[in-house]
């Protein structure tokens, strides 16, 4: 075979490699702070795909689209754009776990943002498979692609998801793949791991595909969206919000004992448990095998038929994620209520993929062998379209300032859902694709969906990303909320009739005292709207989101304030930064895994090194009185 | 979720002064939190107002009952002018264990810290306080006293305690990982709802197990007043220098017990974290002068008070008639019969002591020597234990450390209740849930992050 010649092709500022999820967040935001972008992807039709459930949003990743959409990223205005149903998780519970969840439209998400792409003036995107990478003095130049294109750029973000020696695996039949059937990425893990970086492989799986024309929902439950207007970007309407009846429902069935008896007595053929598939699944997201295995003794799992969208009758099957050959597949489909007729229209798979082990990472999403070389999503081990996005964008900001000079933004545990996962992920690396969930942060009562704009707008203003005109709305919703809650701590409720009356509606006792509107306000049953008649009215009226922080910082004060103590306590902590490249071994004292961790590992603060399991205070004193002395050996 | 970090900036309290001599004892306290702590535990002048480096006259009392602790001075002393440039308080209190053990855990459950070992020398270090060449040696003290530190608590967590905190936290982990489940997968059908009345219901339950627990450190007669021993035996056996050697070490607390007399003078030691109370020193000290005979009486009077008695017998001389009357009168008592001596040659007669005492009441030394000391405190722990795991308390809090998290975890399940009753949502009051989980793990050393998940999906069946 004649060798491909390589020639010359534009310099950028930034190339991003690979356009899912990660890759388009990284690349807008480069692009938005004016860097001169080059989106690489294999397949010009998988932009932003989704290929696995058509669904957005979720308890914590609903949350990081907030995030995102408050450093102004792409992924919430995208889904408000496209989703055939919106429906708020959690409404039982607290303030901090509410989740806003989304079933999109699988196409029009990915059409949407190619188009978005397309239109962003600093921004080029190109179809093409990035081979390899140009490397001088462990500082990233550029990249080589297959078809012989040399491109320079001063940082590089690398987001290749499961296409990177992707293999597909139905039962017996095992190839070489990217997701849904794409063109694997062959070369460049190969290059990477001769650069030095340790890779190691995963796996992840989807379900089955039903016609929708072959399911009969008569034996099924509708779940339907919401009709209550909600939205993921802070920059959306209500009054474009879809009424209930032009959103599509989701479908809930059940397996059963035939199900699980097929899957059983056809174990020897399943992939996951002959030893065929190599690659370290997610526990939160087992096949629907490794689940009759491992809970042998339920007798049914739920199932949801989710549309993939407007323009098809395809149905994704939630939790029938497997890997057993196509045969197999069909009979056991056919046992489930409402799916005795179905057609499946693809068959449901596993991938196994090469990940970059993520203690090879900064909090920067840099990667600590070569300065301007980036990596996110899939890439560094995350399952998930959220999570992608979410380090996409932290690595496309990273990114563009590296090109642009400026110093580098880091996500804080306490700042963000996003800043727990890239420190979880830094820190503590992953055995297993990494999934958010809200138990992963300390202080979820501060991450919450309602207040992702007040943590993370000033943020995305300074980074460029977000409008001055939205920053000033900002600041005024900011205002308006504060005055308020300044009114309620001045104003009094007097006793009367009308209060009293109110308060035997409750069944509590009548005011005797007069009471000051907050602490009013702080009783579980009283609202902000109950609480307007019985004090004037604001000189201005506030909208629905003011009113829901005032609801929720007067009425949890009390745990807000203690999870504040703590962040500020870790917040000093964070501000002791280690220098780096110490020479850990020189440390008198440490203890030997401390020693190795932390070499490993490389903490950029006092903070990050106390997270490291093995590291333990004495370590962490050892290591303060050190640094303070400022007596450090380095290393190379 | 554990987060050791944020331990830098605690207020931390410890007994400062040396253990052994003195009538006084200080308990310092250091940290942003130091006067707040101070103030909720002394009835005096209020602390808060005081001038810096005063020293102020009142009484510790404890908050929750009222009970008054002890009449002490308390110095106040402001950031940065301190030892360690935060703020400091010193309460001097009048020695003796038991009021400054008791005063240490009540600034313990007030929101201070159990100090590490050198943890104020190393504050004073990194605030710029002491010289930067003193820096090795700092580090020095904090690795080897962390090491001895460590291994004598993983000594003193015993099987019993260890094993009903562990399950403690399994049972509260199985409450927090079906809060998490609904949470993060509040669509799974097949997952019971976790109501408030569930987690009320599991949070009364563990504070009641964590309340009669600490009954044992605040009831136990024996963690209070110290396990009465007797050193008894003939003269110039080397019951004086026993009992100095067991004065003299670092962890001897000497203490005039105030309103007594000298002829009764009690003196606490603490063996491997036994506390022994000494009865009857005087007549130890006494015979040694005088060459009386031996007090039989006496010594039958020290033995009836006792819960352990120690008989040293001299190895280097035959038995005597008196020796034969102690081993009678203790025969059944809980003993060590020590054969003192040992450097010069034997002549006591072995076969017939061994058939009078067992085997693992027997040990041999010789206290000039230092020698077979370290088997002896080693017996002394080890037949405490024992008698406490045989006992009827089937656990005992012996440890400040862990008196004090048990307090916290208690707090903070006091506080999920409070949610409750306020009605929080439950995943909120889980806030607190999780906070006495930690806790916990904190006294086991148990604090594997990933603990709550690996038991959500063991538990549940989720994913897609």
């Amino acid at each position: 075979m004649q060798e491909v010649k390589q020639y010359a092709g534009k310099d950028y500022d930034v190339i991003v490699v690979g356009a899912g999820h990660a890759g388009c967040e990284a690349a807008l935001a480069a692009a938005r702070m004016g860097n001169k972008t080059l989106l690489m992807t294999i397949n010009l039709e998988m932009v932003a795909f989704m290929p696995c459930n058509p669904s957005i949003g979720g308890p914590a990743k609903g949350i990081v689209v907030r995030e995102l959409d408050a450093l102004g990223g792409e992924m919430g205005r995208n889904i408000d754009k496209t989703y055939v149903q919106m429906r708020m998780l959690n409404t039982g519970k607290g303030p901090a776990v509410r989740a806003l969840r989304a079933q999109a439209d699988k196409r029009e998400y990915s059409i949407e943002m190619k188009h978005t792409l397309e239109r962003e003036k600093n921004l080029t995107l190109r179809q093409g498979i990035v081979d390899d990478l140009i490397v001088e003095d462990g500082t990233v130049k550029g990249v080589i692609t297959n078809t012989g294109a040399q491109y320079h750029a001063k940082a590089v973000v690398l987001t290749t998801g499961t296409a990177a020696r992707g293999k597909i695996i139905i039962g017996e039949l095992m190839y070489s793949s990217g997701p849904n059937n794409t063109q694997p990425s062959m070369k460049l893990s190969g290059n990477l791991e001769k650069l030095g970086f340790e890779l190691k492989r995963f796996k992840t799986g989807t379900p089955p595909r039903v016609d929708g024309n072959t399911i009969d929902y008569s034996k099924t439950d509708k779940q339907p969206g919401d009709a209550m207007p909600h939205h993921f970007s802070y920059e959306s309407k209500d009054e474009d919000y879809l009424p209930v009846e032009d959103q599509m429902p989701c479908w809930l069935t059940y397996t059963n004992g035939t199900t699980h008896q097929i899957i059983t007595s056809n174990l020897n053929r399943a992939p996951m448990f002959t030893g065929v598939i190599e690659g370290v699944g997610p526990r939160y997201c087992p096949s629907i095998e490794d689940k009759i295995v491992r809970f042998a003794d339920k007798p049914r799992h739920q199932l949801f038929l989710e549309p993939e969208g407007r323009e098809t009758d395809e149905y994704y099957v939630q939790g029938l994620s497997t890997s057993m050959p196509e045969e197999i597949q069909q009979k056991f489909v056919h046992t489930i209520a409402g799916l005795e007729n179905a057609e499946m229209m693809r068959p449901g798979y596993a991938i196994e993929y090469d990940v970059v082990s993520p203690y090879q990472l900064r909090p920067t999403l840099e990667t600590k062998l070569i300065s301007g070389l980036y990596t996110a999503g899939q890439t560094n081990g995350t399952s998930g379209y959220e999570e992608a996005a979410g380090q996409g964008i932290v690595a496309g900001i990273n990114a563009g300032r590296h090109a642009l000079g400026k110093e580098e933004m880091i996500l804080k545990r306490s700042d963000a859902y996003i800043g727990v996962m890239i420190d979880d992920l830094v820190t503590k690396g992953t055995n297993e694709p990494y999934r958010l969930l809200t138990s992963r942060a300390e202080y979820r009562l501060i991450l919450r969906h309602d207040n992702a704009d007040l943590r993370l707008t000033e943020m995305g203003h300074e980074m460029g990303l977000i409008s001055d005109e939205r920053y000033a709305q900002f600041e005024a919703k900011k205002q308006m909320i504060s005055a308020e809650m300044q009114r309620l701590a001045e104003v009094r409720i007097k006793p009367n009739d009308q209060v009293n009356a109110y308060l035997a509606e409750h069944h509590e006792h009548e005011l005797r005292d007069g009471i000051l509107a907050a602490d009013f306000l702080k009783r579980p049953y009283v609202t902000y709207q109950d609480l307007l008649q019985f004090i004037p009215a604001p000189a201005e009226p506030l909208d629905s989101q003011s009113i829901e922080q005032i609801e929720i910082q007067l009425k949890y004060a009390g745990y807000i304030k203690k999870s504040m103590q703590k962040i500020e306590k870790l917040k000093r902590m964070e501000a002791k930064k280690i220098p780096d490249r110490i020479d850990y071994a020189a440390i008198d004292g440490l203890a030997t895994e401390a020693q190795q961790k932390l070499a490993k590992i490389q903490p950029e603060t006092l903070a990050q090194a106390g997270r490291i399991s093995g590291v333990n205070p004495a370590d962490l004193s050892i290591l303060a009185v050190y640094i303070e002395q400022g007596k450090i050996a380095k290393v190379g | 979720m554990t987060l050791m970090q944020t331990t830098e900036y605690d207020t931390i309290a410890a007994i400062s002064t040396p253990p052994g001599e003195g009538a006084i004892s200080i308990v310092r306290m250091s940290g942003e939190e130091s006067l707040e702590v101070a103030t909720k535990i002394f009835k005096g002048k209020n602390l808060q107002d005081v001038q810096s480096h005063t020293i102020n006259y009142g009484h510790i009392v404890d908050p929750e009952t009222n009970e008054e602790i002890d009449e002490v001075m308390v110095s106040v002393m402001r950031a940065p002018k301190t030892f360690t440039r935060e703020d400091i308080i010193e309460i001097n209190c009048h020695g003796g264990i038991v009021p400054t053990n008791k005063i240490l855990q009540l600034l313990l459950q007030n929101g201070a810290r159990l100090a590490e070992p050198g943890e104020f020398t190393k504050r004073a270090f990194l605030h710029g306080r002491i010289d930067l060449t003193q820096a090795e040696s700092v580090m020095d003290l904090i690795r080897a006293k962390t090491d001895r530190s460590m291994q004598i608590a993983l000594g003193q967590l015993d099987g019993n305690l260890s094993q009903l905190i562990k399950n403690l936290r399994q049972d509260i982990l199985d409450v927090l990982a079906q809060v998490e489940v609904n949470i993060d997968y509040p669509e799974y059908d097949d997952v019971e709802t976790l109501t408030t009345r569930l987690l009320k219901e599991k949070a009364q339950e563990v504070k009641a197990r964590i309340e009669e627990l600490l009954k044992t450190a605040g009831q136990g007669k024996i963690m209070r007043d110290g396990l009465a021993t007797a050193i008894v035996g003939r003269p110039n056996v080397g019951k004086s220098s026993l009992l100095n050697y067991l004065l003299h070490e670092d962890k001897a607390i000497v203490t005039d017990v105030a309103g007594t007399t000298r002829d009764v003078i009690e003196e606490y030691v603490n063996i491997r974290d036994v506390p022994l109370k000494l009865i009857d020193t005087a007549g130890i000290h006494e015979t040694q002068d005088k060459v009386e005979k031996i007090g039989v009486e006496r010594s039958r009077r020290a033995i009836g008070q006792a819960d352990l008695v120690m008989i040293l017998l001299n190895a280097s001389e035959p038995l005597t008639v008196e020796d034969r009357q102690l081993l009678e009168l203790t025969k059944d008592k809980k003993r060590l019969v020590i054969l003192n001596k040992t450097d010069l040659p034997q002549k006591i007669e072995m076969a017939e002591v061994k058939q009078i005492v067992a085997a693992e009441e027997l040990l041999s030394t010789s206290v000039l020597k230092n020698d077979g000391l370290d088997e002896l405190e080693e017996r002394i722990a080890k037949m405490f234990f024992n008698g406490i795991e045989n006992s009827q308390t089937t656990v005992m809090l012996t440890n400040s450390r862990h008196i004090a998290l048990l307090h916290q975890a208690k707090d903070s399940l006091q506080a999920v209740l409070d949610g409750i009753e306020a009605g929080m949502p439950v995943d909120l009051c889980q806030i607190d849930m999780t906070n006495a989980w930690d806790v916990l793990g904190e006294i086991t050393g148990d604090s594997y992050q990933d603990e709550l998940l690996d038991q959500l999906f063991s538990q549940f069946c989720l994913g897609k």
